[in-house]
């Protein structure tokens, strides 16, 4: 039987490009010659069955319906319980939490896949190149994540997951971590799409999602992208430091 | 309108804004027209009004086709009004709409590509005759980019602007839903090639039904529906009020610069122009502000095409698509064009499947991961010279090789940094050219490098 990947409600979460995640493992699992297909499943329809699940990013509108949509249909929780993984991406992320903020600042309940809360960030939306460590024990070995992040939410981890990273650059959850993970439900904030940039994450996914060992794929284009990517956002860290250090000196 | 005729601030604004864009251009600034813009605002906040008091003014916006459809409209008035005042140079800001009329012969129409935020302010202090409306979709994800709150301020300045025209897009969902309370709407059906941010209804947060191709039509359960369009295209012809039928010919390629055409013609209707008028002065015109422009890069012989969202992209892929040529797609991320370039993934690239495309400018190695996701046949090559020149080489490889077009070139000596002097290997200048397609700063840097325009 073949790999089902779903991307679930395009047409709400996917502002940001991230239907390309769903691609992204699809072809993974065809180039290993492990049969895959693709499924964009649309909010106004029954969740399919599936055996990798992805969320993307979206407008405030279309976030809160997506929520809605997910609690009444009732298949992610049940798919993630059972040991589906899922992949969620900023405003999917928020919303597989406990809770996330309306756009006046109002909480509204989640689909409780992760156990974290996500309220309105005080600062300016955090827009721009994000770097960070992986840090959760089950994607120990996984090289530095990049991506781009552009939300304006504060996420606050509760004890029931760790961690998916520690913030090299950027803002992340807005505590110096970034995402979390329970079991094989990973949340981020890296658009770009995450995984055509961490090709390495999108192999941990597959390899939940399969229980096959996956051969090595030839990826140096991605390595090309993940090296220019690592170094514009050094470089941006870098320029950030120094203009906090004339706003102090000028003060 | 005589310029003595201005209150005595507007008039020292005029002189300002003058003064400061020939200083600017003089300096090498720029094109000297943002910064006296800028100056004459500064002097009279209410320059524009006074500015625009007395012309006809039609103002042009949405998300794609702004720049194409306020030339063709410019060009389309131009016999039966005289030469507009017109922001051509796509500086579509009020800055730039200052510098459009304070330069211009006192009285003459303007013709004014507006950026879509500016909308309600110019229609409240311009009251323009005609505003074209002609789509809305997502364009630069790292800013904030709610289409859908764009759709509903378009709508409060229409309603507060009972003398002006409303050249709309029925097509659209989002331009339908702010066109609709307009005292005059012309609607033009004029096509919804990206449906992605058009699917939530505005009225009710419902869903929008589309009617699938080539049927047009679109409604929700709401009871909102897409507008019976006054103004279409018919095959060859363009159908305006009352069954009245125009040969449509244009130089700009693609079915996208014909629906451009269409709103085009319908405004200058509205400002009193025949259509037959309005389309014989539109086929005059080659190229846009370098868009489509044949020009030579390098020593090869490239035509240039400019795409900033994925709505654009569809619209490019599908003019280039039909095809086995290279091509080169060139890919910046700076602020002009948003900073995020993940909407790479939005669009279906997978189109170019079976031709060789060259990925260039400095976001290359995203697209090269895109590219390698849809299977299609690809090259990184930073640089955008040297990039249309490996084109041009496999392109002039698979001509002579009798239609293979992947017939083996060395490749090698283009990669890197551009070769410098004379063409040493690329096609002829004569040959026939590559098509490039760059998002907007990547566009303007080929433009930029670009001799025998």
């Amino acid at each position: 039987m073949s790999l089902r990947v779903v991307v679930v409600y395009p047409e709400l979460l996917g502002t940001y490009g991230d239907g390309g995640n769903g691609r992204v493992l699809v072809h993974r699992a065809r180039w290993r010659g492990i049969d895959a297909e693709l499924l964009e499943a649309p909010a106004d329809r029954r969740l399919p069955a599936g055996d990798l699940y992805c969320l993307g990013g979206g407008e405030d509108g279309p976030q809160l319906q997506a929520a809605e949509s997910l609690r009444d249909d009732g298949t992610l929780a049940a798919a993630a319980a059972a040991g589906t993984p899922v992949l969620a991406v900023c405003a999917g992320y928020q919303i597989v939490g406990r809770s996330f903020p309306a756009a006046d600042g109002r909480p509204l309940e989640g689909v409780g896949l992760l156990d974290v809360t996500t309220v309105k960030a005080p600062a300016p939306r955090a827009v721009g190149e994000i770097l960070a460590e992986p840090l959760a024990q089950a994607l120990a070995g996984l090289p530095t994540l990049t991506g781009f992040e552009n939300h304006g939410g504060h996420t606050r981890l509760g004890p029931g997951v760790d961690p998916l990273a520690r913030v090299v650059a950027g803002v992340g959850n807005g505590d110096g971590t970034e995402g979390a993970v329970a079991g094989r439900v990973v949340g981020t904030y890296l658009h770009g799409p995450v995984l055509a940039r961490n090709p390495a994450l999108a192999d941990v996914l597959l390899g939940w999602a399969s229980g096959a060992a996956l051969a090595p794929l030839d990826d140096t284009e991605e390595e090309a992208l993940r090296e220019e990517r690592l170094a514009a956002a050094r470089r941006g860290r870098r320029a950030a430091a120094f203009r906090r250090r004339v706003e102090a000196w000028r003060r | 309108m005589n310029a003595l005729a201005l209150p005595p601030r507007a008039r020292a604004a005029v002189l300002v804004t003058r003064g400061v864009n020939a200083l600017s251009r003089h300096l090498g600034m720029g094109s000297g027209t943002v910064a006296g813009g800028h100056a004459g605002l500064a002097v009279d906040p209410e320059l524009l009004a006074h500015l625009a008091a007395g012309r006809r003014v039609a103002l042009v916006t949405g998300t794609n086709g702004k720049t194409t459809t306020t030339r063709l409209l410019a060009v389309a008035v131009e016999g039966a009004l005289g030469p507009a005042a017109t922001n051509a140079t796509g500086s579509n800001m009020p800055q730039g709409h200052v510098t459009a009329l304070a330069t211009s012969p006192p009285g003459a129409a303007a013709v004014l590509e507006v950026d879509e935020g500016y909308v309600p302010g110019l229609v409240a202090s311009l009251t323009p005759d005609v505003v074209v409306l002609l789509n809305l979709s997502r364009d630069q994800l790292d800013r904030t980019n709610e289409v859908r709150m764009v759709a509903s301020r378009w709508r409060r300045a229409l309603a507060d602007a009972p003398r002006t025209v409303a050249v709309a897009n029925a097509d659209d969902p989002l331009v339908a839903w702010a066109a609709q309370v307009a005292a005059r709407p012309v609607w033009v059906a004029a096509g919804l090639s990206w449906r992605a941010d058009a699917v939530g209804c505005p009225a009710c947060e419902g869903r929008i039904a589309f009617a699938e191709p080539p049927a047009a039509g679109w409604s929700c359960t709401c009871g909102f529906s897409r507008p019976a369009p006054d103004v279409w295209i018919e095959g060859e012809d363009l159908v305006t009020a009352g069954g009245r039928r125009t040969r449509l010919r244009l130089q700009l390629p693609g079915r996208f610069n014909r629906l451009n055409a269409a709103m085009a013609a319908a405004a200058a209707g509205a400002l009193g122009v025949p259509a037959d008028e309005a389309v014989a002065r539109m086929g005059t015109v080659g190229e846009v502000a370098g868009r489509f422009a044949l020009v030579t890069v390098g020593g090869s012989r490239a035509r240039l095409m400019l795409a900033k969202n994925p709505a654009g992209w569809v619209e490019l892929l599908d003019l280039v698509c039909p095809g086995h040529d290279p091509v080169v797609v060139g890919i910046n991320a700076r602020a002009a064009d948003g900073r995020d370039p993940s909407w790479l993934w939005d669009v279906p690239f997978e189109r170019l499947a079976g031709r060789f495309v060259v990925a260039t400018g400095e976001r290359c190695r995203d697209l090269a991961v895109r590219l390698r996701y849809a299977e299609v046949d690809h090259r990184a090559v930073p640089d955008p010279v040297a990039a249309v020149r490996l084109a041009a080489m496999r392109l002039g490889a698979g001509r002579r090789g009798a239609g293979t077009a992947g017939a083996p070139v060395d490749v090698m000596a283009v990669d890197g940094a551009p070769v410098d002097g004379a063409p040493v290997d690329g096609a002829p200048v004569d040959g026939a050219p590559v098509d490039v397609i760059g998002n907007y700063t990547a566009f303007h840097d080929l433009l930029s490098r670009a001799a025998g325009r």
